[in-house]
């Protein structure tokens, strides 16, 4: 006691004292103090002198830190201090449930309070590291302990309950443990349950799901607590449907209420979704419109995963909603949340090592199966393999067999004429097929022969439909129309452009012409550049992949290439000016797009901003606006080194700063991306004599972007822009000066 | 996933071209020759015989013998420089090629207007079996050469209606000198005959359409038979003499003109309609290569000792591989 007092004061003899201290705190007079408080008082100045040894209690560290900077003790680095602490917590604790035994009355109040006041200094890691353990194990044996803990829990201050809560639920293992420590702590405090229901699910988002599986693993576990959860679910899906949110939300955020929302349902039971049903349902409905409808890739495929997972809860025994999304580890990761809570999971938490009992069983069911599915193989091959000669199969390694297909019997035309004839009025499918699968060949063949019949062709192909399922269909369709625009560019891309503000088109086929443009100047801006693209081959080998996908990621099938090829130079650029990046050679050749580039940018920036009764660029139709704007940056990249470069820069920074401030995170993407394309391919100085004002007001534009912007893409685009900026301007300062 | 880990399919070692035509038959010469390199004969449809040199890659020579007709099978005589082809003028001939001699010095007339190839089996000292298509529609004659002397007809039974013989196989165990023949016929059945006892020792309907091309595996007592239908049937001989089929094999594409094992029993090659050249693993029938190279029908594929393989198509040209050779 006097020893600690002692800290207070003097400035001399330093040293000493901090050794005396050191030699306190390690003969655990710490525990002994505190217990001391935790006897019922009866002073009267009692709750002041609390205070102030809760203060130092705490603060020791930093007092010390400060006394004696250089010289401190380990001992006193918060990192030692509050785990030692924790220790004696513990001890204390130990104390009071003995006294409680003996029948004498004790209060925690002045433990919750330190453990409240350090969990708010941000040192939750550190002693909750040491006191959940230990409670995990003490709370398992006795219910004494058990309701000392709750009583702990339920004394911490409201003002640092929620630092308190927070550090508990990432600190414990699973449900259960969380479950033994609180108690009904949430049906209690309101402002505990103000933490758990609402702050920790809907404010914060930077935890992990096995976090979630704790949290709301303790909701479902009481029955008293029950409601809470279906509270938190309804209030879940509420946000998860509500449009704004999905707009204006982070990923992140979006990603951990998706999650949030499929381990409330794996808790839920049947009886309890039927009570709510409706409301659930209303929300649902909403959320997968709205997810749909957003122009991400990644909230449309959160959308519906969810949705599906919903639905099936929802209508056990009807048909439930059914999307077609890419099986890849976010898909799995979440549908593995999904999976019903089974009880049997807390023998894996008695072990007590386990941190994430979700993880664990997840990871034994995907091992199961593995090893399920390799029993299956090899009781397959065993029959064959049985053959007692062990040659070593080693050498004889299977080459790639997926060019295997049926063979189609009949011919395929040998004119462009007759293939236009074939597709646009055959009924034999099978000639159909085999003439849009010649078509590209013939058209890169015969180069007279196209040019006289491009626009006609362009149309038919733009116009066709998938009669038959075709492997590839749209790539080949694809390739095609990009092959006849770069036989005859001002026609075809003229006739195109033409057709992307025209009536009673399909929001896929304008995207179609989007792609196609962007394509066809790609390749008459650098030939032979399409061939060689990995990823335009794999487009059409993996090709029974790309009707799949075509509807539901429009922007990664085919639109990737080019965007690739844009982000590559950009960072490429970027690191030559700050180390010297040896510049590779590129072959060089006339730019064939040089003097075709306006037909292809000119009437598609123009009409953007006059809605059609189909069409309403700024309005719903957002994706494609998006889309159109990668394409008029992608087109404005490809020009680099024309005449129109300048004007057609002048153009799109005029667009781009029309619709700066654009809701949707794909759009802006494209502006951000489009002003990288203009600062790459217009010449520095031109942009500096012409375009000076305008790149003045997109520079206080980007800044804000990168400092404000909730899409983390967003941000670092316009950091990129912003170094290339940097770059123009230093290559400027030198002639200048 | 795991396609793109896979290599791509090979393309062939070379390329030989000029038959002017379809091409039927391929044959390797036996390996070491006196000249010292190997020899591929190619027969085709308007009845030459083509010498490539694979050294070279150039024809060498040409024999004209069956006077424009398609030739449709090609053997060496073991241990002798002949040359026995099989022509749709309904002539098997017999050519001396010694010191590069090119002249038919014997031949043998048939009397079956089928597609049916021929079978040679050594018995013994300048002595050879010969088994041909027979008089009779369902019927099979081995003969004695070079005395060209009957020694039977094999005929079925008169209920069993197999159709006429597609392809023969001849061969003996190497404990036995037994001679045995493996008959695929028109019905998709394979049949076994003991040629001594002129009589089946078992069958098995194994394909639904017509049986167009067998090989043998003597060691292992297996054999694999292909049909103008989609599959590619294994097959296994007992101690009893008696046929099982082990396995069927489906194709992507209907259609198989020829079936060889190369000579080390490790990988067998077949010869589809679709254009394309198979390879399967002997043991275990699994799929190694789709060898897409041809623009018509293969008619024919054939195996060097050496492992080399050759495959001759309908589009004229004769595609040579070098598949798992192990060197």
């Amino acid at each position: 006691m006097e020893a600690f007092e002692g800290t207070v004061g003097p400035s001399f003899c330093l040293m000493k004292m901090a050794q005396l201290l050191a030699n306190f705190l390690s003969q655990s007079r710490m525990a002994a103090l505190m217990e001391e408080q935790c006897r019922p008082q009866k002073k009267p100045g009692f709750p002041l002198l609390q205070e102030t040894l809760l203060n130092k209690v705490v603060g020791l560290p930093d007092h010390l830190g400060n006394c004696l900077q250089q010289d401190n003790l380990a001992l006193f680095f918060p990192q030692n201090y509050f785990r030692l602490l924790g220790e004696e917590v513990v001890r204390v604790l130990q104390g009071i449930v003995d006294a409680l035994r003996g029948g004498l009355d004790c209060s925690v109040s002045f433990l919750s309070q330190v453990l409240g006041k350090i969990c708010i200094q941000g040192r939750q890691k550190e002693i909750l590291g040491v006191l959940v353990p230990r409670l995990t194990v003490l709370t398992q044996e006795s219910c004494l302990w058990q309701r000392v803990c709750w009583r702990l829990m339920e004394q911490v201050p409201d003002r640092t309950m929620e630092a308190v809560l927070t550090g508990l639920v990432v600190a414990a293992p699973g449900p259960e443990v969380l479950s033994r420590l609180l108690g009904n702590l949430v049906v209690k405090s309101k402002k505990a349950q103000f933490v758990m229901t609402q702050k920790l699910l809907f404010l914060k988002y930077q935890h992990t799901t096995s976090m979630l599986q704790s949290l709301l693993g303790y909701l479902a576990l009481d029955s008293q607590r029950r409601p809470l959860l279906i509270q938190a679910l309804k209030e879940l899906l509420e946000t998860w449907g509500s449009s704004s949110a999905v707009r204006h939300a982070p990923l992140a955020q979006q990603h951990y209420l998706s999650a949030a929302i499929l381990v409330c349902l794996a808790h839920v039971g049947e009886p309890e979704l039927r009570d709510s049903r409706d409301e659930l349902l209303a929300s649902m409905m909403a959320g997968v419109k709205c997810h749909l409808d957003s122009s991400l890739h990644t909230v449309r495929r959160l959308g519906m995963i969810v949705a599906e997972v919903v639905s099936s809860r929802i209508h056990c025994e009807g048909p439930h909603l059914k999307f077609q999304y890419e099986d890849d580890e976010l898909s799995r990761e979440l549908l593995a949340l999904a999976t019903p809570w089974t009880a049997g999971s807390s023998t894996l938490e008695a072990e007590g090592s386990s941190p994430a009992p979700g993880a664990a069983e997840m990871l034994a069911k995907t091992m199961d199966g593995g090893v399920e599915s390799a029993n299956g193989s090899v009781a397959k091959v065993g029959p064959q393999g049985s053959d007692s000669d062990l040659d070593s199969d080693d050498e004889f390694i299977p080459y790639d067999m997926s060019g295997d297909k049926e063979l189609k019997s009949s011919k395929a035309p040998l004119y462009i004429r007759d293939c236009i004839e074939v597709l646009t009025s055959s009924e034999d499918m099978e000639r159909w097929e085999a003439a849009l699968q010649a078509l590209e060949n013939l058209v890169c063949r015969s180069p007279e022969a196209t040019r006289e019949v491009s626009v006609e062709l362009a149309k038919v192909l733009l116009h066709l439909e998938e009669r038959t399922c075709v492997s590839g269909f749209e790539g080949l369709r694809q390739r095609a129309l990009v092959a006849v625009t770069v036989m005859d560019p001002a026609h075809v891309a003229e006739y195109l452009t033409s057709q992307f503000y025209a009536l009673n088109y399909s929001l896929r086929q304008r995207m179609d012409i989007l792609d196609v443009l962007t394509l066809a100047a790609q390749e008459l801006s650098r030939p032979g550049h399409l061939k060689r693209d990995p990823q335009q081959v794999s487009c059409g080998s993996g090709s029974q992949r790309l009707p799949a996908l075509a509807s539901c990621q429009p922007d990664h099938s085919t639109g990737s290439g080019w965007r690739a090829v844009v982000e590559e130079r950009i960072r490429s650029k970027t690191r030559r000016f700050s180390k010297g990046f040896p510049r590779q050679e590129l072959a060089s050749g006339p730019n064939e797009f040089n003097s075709v580039a306006g037909y292809f940018f000119f009437p598609l920036i123009q009409h953007f901003d006059r809605p059609l009764v189909t069409f309403d660029l700024l309005g719903e139709d957002q994706l494609v606006l998006g889309r159109l704007i990668h394409t008029l940056g992608a087109l404005m990249y490809l020009a680099v080194n024309t005449t129109v470069a300048v004007s057609m820069g002048k153009a799109l920074l005029e667009f781009v700063w029309a619709l700066r401030f654009h809701v949707d995170i794909y759009v802006r993407r494209g502006l951000l991306s489009a002003v990288s394309s203009i600062l790459l391919s217009v010449p520095a100085d031109r942009l500096l004599a012409d375009l000076s004002d305008e790149l003045l007001e997109a520079r206080s534009w980007l800044a804000d972007v990168a400092e404000k912007d909730v899409d983390e893409d967003c941000r670092k685009q316009a950091v990129r822009t912003l170094l290339l900026l940097e770059r123009l301007k230093d290559k400027f300062l030198p002639l200048t000066h | 996933m795991a396609v793109s880990l896979l290599p791509p399919p090979p393309d062939p070692q070379f390329v030989l071209r000029g038959t002017q035509s379809a091409v039927n038959a391929l044959h390797f010469s036996g390996g070491t020759q006196a000249q010292g390199c190997p020899l591929l004969f190619s027969g085709s449809q308007n009845g030459l015989i083509h010498i490539w040199s694979l050294q070279t890659r150039r024809a060498v020579a040409t024999l004209d013998g069956h006077g424009g007709q398609s030739v449709t099978w090609l053997q060496m005589l073991p241990q002798s420089p002949q040359l026995l082809s099989q022509g749709r003028d309904l002539r098997l001939c017999l050519w001396d090629l010694a010191e590069g001699r090119n002249a038919v010095v014997d031949s043998v007339c048939l009397e079956s207007v089928g597609f049916c190839r021929s079978s040679v089996l050594g018995v013994g000292q300048a002595r050879w079996m010969l088994a041909v298509p027979g008089k009779g529609i369902d019927e099979v004659q081995i003969l004695e050469m070079p005395s060209k002397t009957s020694v039977c007809t094999l005929k079925p039974e008169a209920d069993a209606k197999p159709g006429m013989p597609m392809c023969l196989g001849l061969w003996q165990a190497e404990s036995s000198p037994r001679p045995f023949l493996l008959a695929g016929y028109e019905n998709g059945s394979v049949a076994l005959w003991d040629v001594w006892e002129r009589k089946v020792c078992s069958h098995v309907s194994c394909h639904e359409e017509p049986v167009m091309g067998l090989d043998f595996d003597s060691q292992k007592a297996r054999g694999v038979s292909g049909s103008a239908g989609k599959a590619l049937a294994v097959w296994s001989l007992d101690g009893q003499q008696a046929l099982q089929v082990c396995s069927t094999h489906q194709l992507t594409n209907p259609g198989i003109s020829d079936v060889t094992i190369r000579p080390d029993h490790k990988i067998l090659a077949t010869a589809g309609w679709d254009h394309r050249i198979r390879v399967f693993h002997w043991r275990t029938m699994k799929p190694l290569a789709v060898l897409a190279f041809h623009s018509a029908s293969v008619h024919c594929v054939a195996f060097a000792t050496n492992g080399l393989l050759a495959a001759g198509s309908k589009d004229q040209r004769i595609s040579v591989w070098s598949l798992y050779q192990r060197m």
